[in-house]
This record gives structure tokens, C-alpha cells and sequence, in this order.
């Protein structure tokens, strides 16, 4: 039975070494933060780290994963309080919230990488996650507050 | 008119018979909405805003319309609290069921605030006077010495204070009955503490922590999953299938037919092949072996360049006339100078993030819903219908919604978990792929337009002549329905502000092919754009500055007088004294707008500026965009200044965040939205073809609000209108070249 290292915990999963993580952490591991949106790693909807790094969730194969420590929203920062997420609050990102544990997962990705991002790279690090509501100057506003709380 | 009663110890709202004081509220006549949604005769009183006081002071009140990113959740709670000197930080927001006994909670029209601001205040205030009410009682003191003072009474000459919780302890025990409307007092302005200020929402938190609901998060015990083919031909039905090598699929359990609905299918489902299985993924996977054959009927022809020459057609010929002043033709054959020209919006698709979904429960001759619904009585009589079951046994549970813009109005994927859950026996989840999203949609509707205009000498407008051609959103409910609504009409034609002696607009027909829905700003969106536009186009003509010469087209301050334009206007169904059409406000955010922009500054080569103003929903926006335009013709947008009047102002926060997002959206439709038909299908499958707005396209944002103690206007739609076609009139700006069919071909903008 495949196994994974999920926001710190050990978990044995039985399914599909194929199915994409994300439908192993929604569908079997009961997780629901992270988010369906297209399933072709073409919006970001589903982002969760894998090793630190961002990682699009529905297309990476359970066995890609296996072996490896995977983190989503639900275990970004203790209580809720990444500097991420305390930037997004403070700046009030969310419309409909849907596609906001992604983007946060991107940028919080993005700052342990790049702790103190031009426009540039914020906007080359975002550019795959869609916001419909169009929440996009919030965002970059938010990242660069967090960035400068660092 | 609005009736409120004391329903202490009578009533359960939202699951809880809490001791202490409940309240209810009607607004307006029920009998008209009983009859309008089909209910049986009713109680003479039918409460529709909920708020309940507990003994230990918690405030609770019943959100009935749906959050889907506005923030009403928040705004409208907002209002009653504040009436209610309740301290916010106890109050609690619990969502309603979908039930005619909230009233009109289709969350579409821009018009929760409009319709549901006052009945809030008088909610709020009455339960605030029954309070003081309460506590005189109690103190044996005259009530008017007794005011509520965030979240205690305090009898004013002593000093003495009484908690709230105490206070509707012995409200709801005395059944205090609550003030006429005579009795009522408002709080002044003055001493407001949440209206007008920025709150933030009540889901923020659990949004940020990943532990938000949507429809898509609910799971029940034993539940299960389904992925559905539908035919790629609206109208189209399956022949016969073969689930055989589905079946095979690990996880997958069961292969149910969906029987399809005869066009026009209105709310109903498509139909389609439906694979449960134990996961989401694996009904995916089952669902690709599917053998099936397809009858694609009537609709297997539709092309849209085939459509769109046809709609051209139309538009170059009379139509129906809609409003009719002076003499056109004879106008336009005196003018020194006649411009002719030729608009065009294609199909959109919603696209929300969260795809359409569902979860049904059908067990014992009852069907419980969960469900991401901006019209959860649709939904629930949807779902009645299909199962064949009384309304009464549908309960229809509203989540989050992970966006909507008008695409979860239509309830077709309830009815599909519904149907599927009774078939399965057991609770169903349906989740939509984004392909399903978007090749089977109810499409902004396609719409091509001719405009003429007769200049003066001095370049004035004398004659303006609009024919609009586009498949009605009726036609997606009723057969042969082939001209557009009153109501579609409004939006940018009939309602054509500029001060021009001779004007005739025509609606021409137009058949319909596929599912056609509301969108946000709906037909604002193709009028705005071909109004805007012609503006623009006329100011150039006359060789003026477009600013002054959209001053010089709103003329002096004025509301139109529709009964002299022979218009049937039904102004977004509000009463138009109190909502006119006021060009002095169209002029306030033109002004409001520009004056904030940098418009009139030089610019380098291939930058413009463009401007556009329009009414939509009874409130009025303004837009300057910078744009810069590459050599290859890619547009950037360099800034945005958007001014909007929406009269009274809620919540700031979430007005300008409702006007940033409008900005984005705006910019995704004319510069990328564009759903294609090839015989019969949507050409575009996700994200990778239908191109929507994202970071990289952002411009710096600059927001402007009015200050106004107007009724309160629409929020969520009216910022959308402007923006493509100021973009484009940018871009005319930059280079010279005018779009006039969208999106953007950035092939029409290369440097040659």
C-alpha cells in the first residue's frame, strides 16, 4: 500500500498508485483545503508543497509522491499564522476564497525560495494560479507585505 | 410594507430553538411570491430575515442570500447589527436553507443590498427597541429612557445597564411585541459603527486556513462519486452504451443514464452516462471507457462563423423597434457626415473556480441537498421536479460558492446528484470536470450590432440608430423565442443616455443553439461595449477630445423620460423614481473617474488612454484605462481608474474589492473570452484554450467611490461594462486601430 508523508504524519493510502494526490487528500485522506480546478495543471487551484517546493497536486501521480513530504494549507503554518496567510488577512485577499489556499501555498512557496521578490518574480511565481474574482492586485500587495514582515 | 413578529419559543431557525429572543421579519408581499414560486397557501405571516438574540447574547442572523466572493454574507448581517447596537465580535452568520420563507433569495441582479438594506435596518431596529422594551420592564422606567449601546441597554438618567442576553431573556418570556412602523427609530449617520465602514468578511478565517466550505468539501458517510458524459451537441441524447470495460474500472460501481431533457431544457439536466464510483478519480477513469453513441440532433450543424455572419446579417437589417425618438432616417440623410459601423461579442463561459457540483442524499422519500447554489428554491423545486417528490421533502443546504458570476443559478447538476442518489441508493457527490464546465455552460450570449450616427457640422450627434442581435436567455426556457427581453434590452440600448434629438434602437432575431444564461453584467456587456465604443468612434469623427466630447453627449444633468422614448424600461425591476437614470450621475463618475487618471498627459508611442461610462444595475461606472500595445499587438494594461456611484456604501472594502475584481474580469473578456462552436461543439476543453485573466494581466488599480446617500444600487456587476470597451478605445488611442469585434486579435495591432 503506497505511503505518504503528509504535514508531518504517516500515511498509508489504498488507491491507485496513478490517482492524483489531490484526489488522495481530498477524496481519501478527508482534506478538502486544497482545491479541484481543472485537473491539467493549468490554474493552481490544487497547489500543495512537495518537498518545500510548489507542486500542482492534480497531476502528480500518488507514486510520484510516495517517499516524499507533502504539506497543504491545512498544514502551512501553525494555527493559520504562516506570514502568508497573516498577510492575506491583513489585506483582506479573498473574494469567494475558492482558489485562495492555492495561491497562498504558490506564495508561500515562492518566499521560502525568493524571501524578498521583485514584481517580476512575483508576478512569473503567481502566473499559474487563476483568480476568477480577480483578486490579483491584493495578492501581490499581500505577498510583498509578508515578504517584508520576514 | 414590512410586518415583524416575536417568534420566542415558536420557531427553529437554521436548527436552533434557542432560548431567547427570535425574531422575524417580513418584507413586501408574500402573496406575490407565493404564487411566483408555486408554494401552497401560507400562514398570512411569512418571516424572511432572521435574527436571534440568545440568552447569553450571541446575536445569530440568518444570511439568505448566497455568498459567492461579494461579501453579502457579511454586508446585509452587517446592517442589522449595526441597527441593533449589537458588538459585532457576537455575532454569529449562519446560512439559510433554500425556503420561500426567506423571501427572494435567487442571489443574481446585483440587488441584495437594494432589496434587503431597509428590511435589515427595520429587523435590526425592532429587535433593538424590543430589547429596550425589555429592560423597562424589568427597571420599571419609561422605555424611551432605555438605549442599547453595543450589545447592553443602558437606562440613560442611572446609569443602570443590562446585557443583551438578560434583556431577550425576558423579551421572548414577556413575548414583547415589537414596534409598529410609526414607533420605529433609525439611528442617526452619526452613530453608525459598521455601515460605511470596512468589515471584514465573516468566512475570511476559515478561508485562509483551507477549512472554508464549498459544495465541493461536503462528504457524508457512504457517499459516493460521479463523473457524467454528456452529449457534446446541446440537444443531443445518448442512442445506446455499452458500460462494460467502465465497469471494469477499479473503484467504479455502477453506470446509470441520466434520460435527457427535451430542448429548450431550462434548469434541467443535459443527460448524459453517469459512472459511480468509490472516489472522484476513478468514476473519471470509468467514464472514459464509456462506449456510447450520440443522437447530436437539431443543434449538430451550429458553427459560430457560420452564426455570427448570420447575426451581421441581421443587424444590417430593421428590426424590431424598442425606443423610437424624432426622425432618424431623415437625420441621418441630412448629417455632414454619417458614420456606419459593426460590433461584435462572441460567447463567454463562467468558468468559476469551482466547477458546478453536488451532493443529494435521497433516502425514505426525502432528498437532502448540499450544494454551491446562487438560487437554492430553483434548486430544490429542480430537484422535486425531477425526483417527482413534493417540494416540501427537497431541503436544499447552501455552501460557499466557489465563485458563480450567474453560472450557479442554474441548478441542472442538483438535479443530476439527485437523480443519481435515488438510482444509487446512496448519497452522491456529482463534480463537474472543467471540460464538462466548460463545453456544456450556459453561454454568454453571442451578439453582433450596427450602429449609425448622423454628425452636424460642428461634429454634434444628431442621429444614432443601434441594432442589436443576440439569442435570448428565455430561449434556454421556452421554445421559439427569438427577440430579446425588456429586460435585455435595458442593458446599454434602450436605456442609451446621451443627449442626441434622433434615436431609434431595434432588437433583430436570433435562434438559439445552446444553453444561454445570465453572466456577469450580462447584456451590458455587448451594449456597453458597441455604445462605449461608438462614442469613442464619434468624438474621433469630430475630431474632439473623447472625454469632452462624452461630457458634451451626457449634456445637462437629466433623467430619462422613457415614456417619451416609448420604451417598456423595467429598470432591474426597482421603481425608477427612486432609481431614475440620471445622466448628472453618468457625468459625476465620468468626471470622478478622469480627474483621478492622468488622462490628458502624453503619453510615449503605442500608449493610450481610453474612457467609457455606463449605467448598469441603478448604479453608474466610470473607467480610464492606460494601455501599452507591443510590437507583435500584445495589449498590456497599464492602469485602471474605476469610479463608481452605487448610492449608499455598505461595506467599502468590498465594494472597491467587487470593482478590482470587475477590472479583471472586464479585461478577460476583451482581451481573451471567446467560446467557438464547430458542428455543435464547444471548441475550447480548460484553461489551456479558454484563456482567462490572470496575474500578469493586472493592471495598478486605482479605485473611486462616491459618496452618496442614494438607495442603495448593484456592487458586483455594474464595474464590468466599462472596461472593454475603454480598453479598446485605449488602444484606438495607441494605435490607431479600432477593435470592434472581441477578444482583441492582437494580429490586427502588429507594428507593420
Amino acid at each position: 500500500m503506497p505511503q505518504i508523508k503528509i504535514n508531518g504524519a504517516i500515511r498509508n493510502v489504498d488507491a491507485d498508485p496513478q490517482m492524483p494526490l489531490l484526489w488522495v487528500i481530498r477524496d481519501i485522506l478527508g482534506m478538502t483545503g486544497t482545491k479541484f480546478g481543472c485537473g491539467i495543471a493549468a490554474c493552481g487551484a490544487c497547489t500543495v508543497h512537495m518537498d518545500g517546493q510548489a507542486v500542482r497536486s492534480c497531476i502528480t501521480p500518488l507514486s510520484f509522491a510516495a517517499g516524499h513530504e507533502i504539506v497543504t494549507i491545512e498544514g502551512l503554518g501553525a494555527d493559520g499564522e504562516h506570514p502568508v496567510q497573516r498577510a492575506w488577512r491583513a489585506g483582506n485577499v479573498p473574494q469567494c476564497g475558492y482558489c485562495q489556499p492555492g495561491q497562498i501555498m504558490q506564495a508561500a512557496a515562492l518566499l521560502k525560495q525568493t524571501p524578498k521578490p521583485t514584481d517580476q518574480q512575483i508576478t512569473d511565481a503567481m502566473a499559474g494560479n487563476i483568480c476568477r474574482c480577480g483578486t490579483y492586485v491584493r495578492i501581490r500587495a499581500a505577498i510583498k507585505s509578508a515578504a517584508e514582515a520576514a | 410594507m414590512t410586518t415583524i413578529m416575536n417568534l420566542s419559543r415558536r420557531e427553529v431557525v437554521g436548527g436552533i430553538a434557542a432560548a431567547g429572543l427570535i425574531l422575524g421579519v417580513c418584507i413586501g408581499s408574500r402573496q406575490g411570491l407565493a404564487q411566483a414560486v408555486g408554494a401552497p397557501e401560507r400562514a398570512a405571516f411569512q418571516p424572511n430575515v432572521y435574527v436571534i438574540i440568545d440568552e447569553t447574547g450571541l446575536v445569530t442572523i440568518v444570511a439568505h442570500r448566497s455568498e459567492m466572493g461579494t461579501g453579502i454574507k457579511t454586508g446585509l448581517p452587517m446592517v442589522l447589527a449595526d441597527e441593533l447596537e449589537a458588538n459585532w465580535s457576537r455575532v454569529k452568520v449562519v446560512q439559510a436553507q433554500g425556503d420561500p420563507k426567506y423571501g427572494d433569495q435567487n442571489t443574481d441582479g446585483s440587488r441584495s443590498t437594494r432589496q434587503f438594506y431597509q428590511p435589515m435596518r427595520v429587523a435590526g431596529a425592532s429587535a433593538r427597541q424590543m430589547l429596550e422594551a425589555a429592560a423597562a420592564h424589568l427597571w420599571n422606567v419609561n422605555a424611551m429612557d432605555c438605549r442599547a449601546r453595543n450589545h447592553v441597554i443602558v437606562h440613560v438618567p442611572s446609569g443602570r445597564q443590562l446585557a443583551f442576553g438578560d434583556a431577550a431573556r425576558v423579551a421572548a418570556t414577556l413575548e414583547i411585541a415589537p414596534p409598529d412602523h410609526m414607533e420605529l427609530r433609525f439611528k442617526p449617520k452619526s452613530e453608525w459603527r459598521y455601515v460605511g465602514k470596512s468589515v471584514p468578511i465573516v468566512d475570511l478565517d476559515d478561508i485562509i486556513r483551507g477549512k472554508a466550505t464549498y459544495g465541493i468539501d461536503v462528504v457524508l458517510p457512504g457517499m459516493k462519486y460521479a463523473s457524467i458524459e454528456r452529449c457534446p451537441v446541446y440537444g443531443g441524447k445518448a442512442v445506446r452504451y455499452d458500460a462494460a470495460e467502465a465497469l471494469k474500472v477499479p473503484g467504479v460501481e455502477q453506470v446509470v443514464e441520466i434520460p435527457a431533457t427535451p430542448i429548450p431544457s431550462g434548469y434541467n439536466p443535459l443527460g448524459g452516462i453517469a459512472v459511480i464510483a468509490r472516489d472522484t478519480w476513478s468514476a473519471q477513469q470509468g467514464r472514459q471507457k464509456l462506449k456510447i453513441t450520440w443522437d447530436f440532433g437539431p443543434n449538430g450543424t451550429h458553427d459560430t462563423t457560420a452564426y455570427r455572419a448570420q447575426l451581421e446579417a441581421t443587424a444590417k437589417q430593421s428590426g424590431r423597434v424598442v425606443r423610437s425618438q424624432g426622425d432618424v432616417d431623415g437625420a441621418l440623410a441630412a448629417a455632414s457626415r454619417r458614420i456606419s459601423v459593426d460590433y461584435f461579442v462572441p460567447y463567454y463561459a463562467h468558468a468559476p473556480m469551482e466547477v458546478p457540483n453536488a451532493v443529494a442524499n435521497v433516502a425514505e422519500g426525502k432528498c437532502e441537498i448540499w450544494t454551491p447554489t446562487q438560487f437554492p428554491q430553483q434548486a430544490r423545486m429542480t430537484a422535486a421536479e425531477v425526483l417527482g417528490l413534493p417540494v416540501e421533502d427537497v431541503t436544499v443546504n447552501v455552501t460557499l460558492l466557489g465563485g458563480a458570476f450567474g453560472r450557479k443559478s442554474k441548478p441542472d447538476y442538483v438535479a443530476e446528484a439527485a437523480l443519481l442518489s435515488r438510482a444509487a441508493g446512496a448519497p452522491i457527490k456529482v463534480t463537474w470536470t472543467r471540460e464538462d464546465e466548460i463545453a456544456h455552460d450556459y453561454y454568454h450570449a453571442i451578439c453582433a450590432q450596427h450602429l449609425e450616427a448622423g454628425l452636424d457640422a460642428q461634429g454634434r450627434a444628431a442621429a444614432w440608430l443601434h441594432r442589436t442581435v443576440f439569442p435570448a436567455i428565455e430561449s434556454t426556457f421556452q421554445p421559439n423565442v427569438t427577440y430579446g427581453s425588456a429586460g435585455e434590452l435595458q442593458q446599454g440600448v434602450t436605456d442609451m443616455p446621451y443627449a442626441i434629438a434622433n434615436v431609434r434602437c431595434e432588437n433583430g432575431p436570433a435562434a438559439n443553439h445552446v444553453r444561454i444564461g445570465w453572466y456577469r453584467s450580462v447584456y451590458n456587456i455587448p451594449h456597453a461595449f458597441a455604445v462605449c465604443s461608438f462614442a469613442d468612434e464619434l468624438a474621433h469623427a469630430a475630431g474632439r477630445d473623447p472625454v469632452e466630447y462624452l461630457r458634451q453627449l451626457l449634456g445637462e444633468p437629466r433623467k430619462l423620460d422613457f415614456a417619451a422614448m416609448n420604451v417598456d424600461y423595467p429598470n432591474y425591476g426597482a421603481p425608477l423614481d427612486m432609481y431614475p437614470v440620471d445622466t448628472g450621475r453618468l457625468r459625476g463618475v465620468l468626471d470622478l473617474a478622469v480627474g483621478n487618471s492622468e488622462w490628458g498627459r502624453p503619453l510615449p508611442p503605442r500608449q493610450g488612454r481610453g474612457v467609457a461610462v455606463h449605467r448598469s444595475f441603478l448604479s453608474y461606472a466610470a473607467a480610464v484605462v492606460h494601455v501599452a500595445v507591443g510590437e507583435e499587438g500584445q495589449v498590456a494594461i497599464r492602469r485602471v481608474d474605476i469610479a463608481l456611484d452605487c448610492g449608499l456604501v455598505v461595506n467599502p472594502d468590498r465594494v472597491r474589492a467587487q470593482l478590482e475584481g470587475a477590472v479583471i474580469m472586464g479585461l478577460g473578456n476583451a482581451l481573451y473570452g471567446n467560446i467557438t462552436v464547430k458542428q455543435g461543439r464547444i471548441e475550447q476543453t480548460n484553461f489551456g484554450d479558454y484563456l482567462v485573466a490572470r496575474i500578469d494581466n493586472a493592471p495598478e488599480t486605482h479605485v473611486h467611490i462616491v459618496e452618496s446617500s442614494a438607495p442603495p444600487g448593484g456592487v458586483g456587476e455594474p464595474g464590468v461594462p466599462p472596461i472593454a470597451p475603454a480598453i479598446c478605445n485605449a488602444i484606438f488611442a495607441a494605435t490607431g486601430k479600432r477593435i470592434r469585434a472581441l477578444p482583441v486579435d492582437p494580429a490586427q495591432l502588429k507594428l507593420s
